[in-house]
């Protein structure tokens, strides 16, 4: 069972928390645009990654929250927890923060 | 029997308390502080199982966890029968009764021990290779079979009365074994103010030290002293949580800890009250493994018969529990720490005959042994062993130069026989931790390197064994957890203890004659794979030690290969001319030791299992005698029977009441969420795929949900209660996910949106009206509300007062009758419902159920999303396209529709289905087929997803999908059952009141 941070409510454990999947992944603002092949790479292409993954939690049982998490999948190990609509922290900022 | 082999003296186990045990039913004596095994050794009783697959007598081959052999049943009652214990670890108390398992008919005489005759014929891959043909003789004569002749032990037959309890705990620093490096470890750690629990698996803190003659003497100069101080500090100190009988079994991600606490199992009379076992959860900021290590076995002909026993074991069950295993003892090892055992037992009055696979072993030790009277046999291997139910003889054979086994060989008699191929450290639980392991040559060991968690390993589990700098380890470890758990250390903080070489030879197998494989050299014992099995799975082409594994099955007993693995490694290496750190190891599984079903569940068990859902009704119905279905977690009246009516005539004369007069439904468990806002018109827009601009306050609209893949995932009807605030319902199985959509698309997507979602599903109380009489019941409880056709018409909604309850009308219909839905504070709902009930009994007013709610809806054609639907099913498919607001520019799953494949006219679409014969009720999730005479297997091109007999209509109906469905009006399909096809007409999916005049009554 996963420790996660929740950038609103600090660590708590994977129990009260829900995977939404890999994240930065944008809703087209004109889907009417879209092809066909863009509209199922939105639905259904996602990255199979080994190592640092981006990808989405909401803190169903506390604050409700979604928020986007930075995750070793080699390791299980968080890297960063941040807020929707902020970027992922940059390698330098990592390195950063862990030194 | 006498304890015969009881020492005078010594030991840990309380000579003034007798303690009386039965062993297949044989009455026996030990001491308070013996397990089964220690006492079963001092009685001379040394077979104690049959084994797996040959049925072979073994005995006790250690002293610990790591067990293979010794494995029996602990019997209290009935229902307390507890299968596949270690008895090295069975604490005995009085009355204990143990059985041994795997025999039949006796321990003694086993008729499927002809197994052992037949080995030559059940090689490793046995069961894949002959059982393969036919596939029914497997289910119903092989494996049952194979089932009766194998299998480890007896399931109890009752229900387990014992209670098991959960528990969560955070700590600064976890220590995992109180051998000497643990104690060490929990000491320094605790000396700096952290927070520290420290587990182990057996009754008494002390670990490989309570094996000892003079336990803490080997730790140096006041060693003793340390060693009773440590202990009466770490007990004594309230920030330090000590659990005995505690088994560290899993270590899962983020140093959470999994401890099974074994309560009362040692007790004669165990408290009931008590839970039998606490399984706890433990977070930890730093985790000090000090788990120790396990003594390999040797591998040569013979090697498993009774009075075989690893090295290390004999002295633990001579020094602490002063057993003497045997008389006539021979010692065979490839490593110097055996000789200790062979100068204890020389010491306690046993003759001992050194044999040392190794060339010159000039060691302190060997020359101490020689030095006390003993015969060393230096270069020398073992070429079997004599003795049917136990140890009677073992044969020697002198290596040449080469290590070939070409000289002089030797009998020596004995009763017992120790063995020892060193110590593979305990990695279990660092391997789970996903540390990496890497492979000491001086050592020939794997020795824990890198893991990702907060985690140390200290003392022999890292390749540490001398005692002083076992003990100087364990403070190390201790102190750096403290410090990077966050707190100050204020002393100075030792380095880790260099890893020392053992001196042990590689393990694998002994040489045997010819250079030929032994024939009976046992590697897993619990599984009874030999060296042979290892090296034919090899030469049958299995190159991954995973696949081996699973071929020949070594390693995949209850044990988990805790003493085979390294052998079992080292002889597929040298097959498959590879080094062992090349082929690599199998996977450490947990749980460390098998953890019982209990403990698991916890107090989820029975009414605690799943939480239950009543709506406010929910009892009114009981006493009614209504009978209730699940739907999800919640409890809802399926139909509620007169006079011990059938399902089949409460439905008819339910239907029958709401066609013809009112009914009275509980609609409570609706998912409901209130969405408000600014922007929760434009909110609902985006998302449902209605048009809700236009729609007035005070109306409803029936709304359809996608997902943005373009299928339906919900529908409800919505009310507009003011300009910024909607009322939306969904299915009852719904709610959460619905609601969890929401939150998703406002708070990723449209953040910017104001918009407010609240889950309301517990705050409202629904009560569906339905049927002609309807409006005349309502009349009498409202007031402020104009029932009229004209004021509130179908899909209108208004507030008001019912019974002076404020509530939300919304004349809805999900029956297709004049119908109205009152939701009231669930406070209220009973109340109301009462009130309702009361005033319509002049009406004939009839509770109904989900039963005759789901024939009602038939009948109109209204679908149940997750019944009619599937997760694969648009609305055109589902004919429901007249809902989708055609202006809009966008919503959820839009986009997805203007896909070709998603309007091909081929696609599956909902119509009904109107058997020829109308009393045939077709079963739901049959499949539909085009030919009269198709016989499996042919192509369906759709199913049945509703179906029912309608007491209205007097003849039975269906809903189904079927592939282009509605060009086929009037055409004639086929259902496959048993008895035949059944010819079905299509038809419109709206049996009843196609025009619907009656809902708009
Ligand atoms: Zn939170």
């Amino acid at each position: 069972m996963l420790l996660i941070n929740c950038p609103y409510c600090g660590e708590r454990p994977e129990l009260e928390f829900v995977h939404g999947g890999q994240a930065h992944i944008a809703r087209p603002a004109n889907p009417a645009e879209c092809s066909d092949q863009q509209w199922a790479d939105f639905l259904y292409r996602r990255d199979n990654i080994k190592g640092l993954h981006a990808e989405r939690w909401r803190h169903t049982h506390g604050c409700g929250r979604f928020f986007n998490a930075l995750r070793d999948t080699t390791s299980d190990l968080f890297l960063a927890t941040y807020k929707v609509g902020e970027q992922p922290p940059t390698q330098a900022q990592l390195k950063g923060a862990t030194a | 029997m006498s304890q015969g082999l009881r020492t005078a003296s010594g030991g840990r186990i309380n000579r003034a308390r007798p303690v009386r045990f039965t062993f297949d039913g044989r009455e026996l004596r030990g001491f308070e502080g013996d397990t089964l095994a220690s006492a079963l050794l001092a009685n001379g009783v040394h077979l104690v199982g049959r084994s797996f697959k040959y049925h072979r007598p073994r005995g006790v081959l250690t002293a610990g966890s790591e067990e293979p052999n010794a494995v029996v049943a602990v019997r209290r009652d009935a229902a307390r029968v507890t299968p596949n214990l270690r008895a090295t670890e069975v604490e005995l108390y009085e009355g204990l009764e143990a059985h041994s398992q795997n025999r039949w008919p006796s321990l003694e005489l086993d008729a499927g021990a002809i197994n052992g005759l037949l080995s030559p014929f059940i090689p490793a891959g046995f069961y894949y290779k002959t059982f393969m043909w036919p596939r029914r003789a497997w289910q119903r004569l092989y494996e049952p079979r194979i089932r009766a002749a194998a299998g480890l032990g007896l399931a109890p037959e009752h229900p387990d009365p014992d209670s098991y309890s959960n528990r969560f705990a955070h700590c600064d620093v976890l220590v995992v074994g109180a051998g000497p490096a643990g104690l060490a470890a929990a000491q320094s750690a605790a000396a700096s103010g952290a927070r520290v629990m420290l587990c182990d698996e057996q009754p008494e803190l002390g670990g490989s030290l309570l094996g000892e003659a003079d336990p803490g003497a080997s730790l140096g100069e006041s060693g003793r002293e340390w060693l009773a101080g440590t202990i009466r500090g770490l007990l004594a100190n309230p920030r330090v949580t000590v659990l005995t009988r505690t088994t560290a079994f899993g270590y899962f991600p983020h140093n959470l800890i999994g401890l099974e606490q074994r309560l009362s199992d040692h007790l004669a009379q165990p408290d009931l009250k008590q839970p039998r076992e606490r399984q706890w959860q433990v977070r930890a900021r730093q985790v000090v493994l000090a788990t120790g290590a396990i003594e390999r076995p040797l591998v040569f002909p013979g090697n498993d018969r009774p009075g075989v026993m690893l090295a290390g074991a004999v002295r633990t069950y001579l020094n602490r529990y002063g057993v003497l295993a045997g008389e006539r003892a021979v010692l065979i090892t490839t490593h110097d720490e055996a000789y200790r055992s062979a100068l204890d037992l020389r010491r306690a009055g046993a003759t001992v005959t050194i044999v040392d696979a190794r060339d010159g072993a000039s060691s302190e030790l060997a020359e101490a042994a020689r030095r006390e009277g003993l015969t060393v046999h230096t270069a020398t291997t073992v070429i079997g062993t004599r003795g049917r139910l136990r140890v009677k003889s073992v044969q020697i054979q002198k290596l040449d130069a080469h290590g070939q086994a070409r000289g002089a060989t030797e009998r020596i008699d004995c009763d017992l026989v120790l063995m020892s191929g060193g110590y593979t450290p305990s990695v279990h639980l660092f391997s789970q931790s996903r540390g990496k392991l890497a492979w000491s040559e001086g050592l020939q060991a794997f020795l824990p390197a890198e893991s990702p968690e907060r985690v140390r390993c200290a003392g022999a589990c890292r390749g540490v064994f001398s005692a002083a700098a076992v003990r100087s380890d364990g403070e190390s470890a201790g102190a750096q957890a403290a410090r990077d758990s966050g707190l100050t250390v204020n002393t100075v903080i030792g380095e880790p203890q260099p890893v020392q070489s053992s001196g042990a030879a590689a393990p694998g197998d002994l040489p045997q004659p010819g250079g030929e494989p032994a024939a009976k050299a046992f590697v897993d014992w619990q599984n009874d794979v030999t060296s042979r099995d290892l090296l034919l799975a090899a030469r049958e082409g299995f190159r991954s030690i995973e696949h081996v594994k699973r071929y020949t099955t070594t390693g995949m007993a209850t044990d988990q290969g805790k003493t085979s693995n390294l052998n079992a490694l080292a002889i597929v290496a040298r097959q498959l001319g590879k080094s062992i750190p090349e082929v690599g190891l199998t996977t450490f599984r947990m749980p460390y030791t098998p953890v019982t079903f209990g403990s698991f569940a916890g107090y989820s068990r029975g009414e605690l299992f799943d939480p239950i859902r009543t709506t406010p009704i929910h009892d009114w119905a009981a006493r009614q005698g209504a009978v209730f279905e699940d739907v999800g977690l919640w409890k809802r009246a399926r139909y509620f029977p007169r006079n011990g009516e059938s399902l089949h005539a409460a439905v008819a004369r339910e239907c029958q009441a709401v066609r013809s007069g009112c009914g009275l439904f509980d609609a409570s468990t609706l998912g409901k969420i209130e969405v408000v806002g600014k922007d929760a018109v434009t909110f609902m827009e985006r998302l449902y795929v209605n048009g809700w601009t236009n729609l007035a306050v005070g109306r409803c609209r029936y709304g359809i949900l996608l997902r943005d893949d373009g299928f339906i995932y919900d529908d409800g009807v919505v009310a507009r209660i003011a300009e910024d605030r909607f009322h939306v319902t969904t299915t009852t199985g719904g709610a959460a996910r619905v609601l969890a959509m929401m939150e998703d698309y406002l708070q990723t997507e449209w953040p910017d949106l104001s918009v407010w979602l609240s889950s309301t599903s517990e705050q409202w109380s629904v009560i569906a009206l339905q049927g002609p009489r309807a409006r005349q019941v309502l009349e009498a409880l409202v007031q402020d509300v104009d029932l009229s056709a004209a004021a509130l018409p179908h899909m209108g909604a208004a507030t008001g007062r019912i019974c002076g309850i404020p509530m939300r009308l919304f004349r809805v219909s999900f029956t297709g009758e004049l119908g109205f839905e009152i939701n009231v504070p669930a406070d209220y709902g009973l109340a109301v419902w009462e009130a309702i009930h009361a005033a319509g009994e002049p009406h004939g007013i009839t509770p109904y159920g989900t039963e005759t709610m789901h024939v009602l809806r038939a009948e109109k054609g209204f679908v149940i999303v997750g019944q009619d639907t599937d997760g694969t099913v648009t609305p055109d498919d589902a004919g429901l396209t007249w809902a989708i607001g055609k202006q809009k520019p966008d919503f959820v799953g839009k986009r997805a529709l203007e896909r070709p494949a998603m309007h091909s006219p081929e696609r599956k679409q909902l119509v009904g289905l109107l058997t020829a014969q109308p009393h045939v009720v077709l079963t739901e999730g049959a499949q539909i087929v085009l030919d009269a005479r198709a016989t499996p297997p042919t192509l369906p091109i759709g199913h049945v997803t509703s179906s029912y007999y309608s007491a209205t209509l007097g003849r039975s109906i269906a809903l189904a999908l079927v592939r282009a469905g509605r060009s086929r009006m009037g055409q004639t399909l086929y259902v496959p059952m048993p008895g035949g096809n059944l010819a079905v007409q299509v038809t419109s999916p709206v049996f009843y009141d196609p025009k619907g005049s009656r809902l708009n009554a």
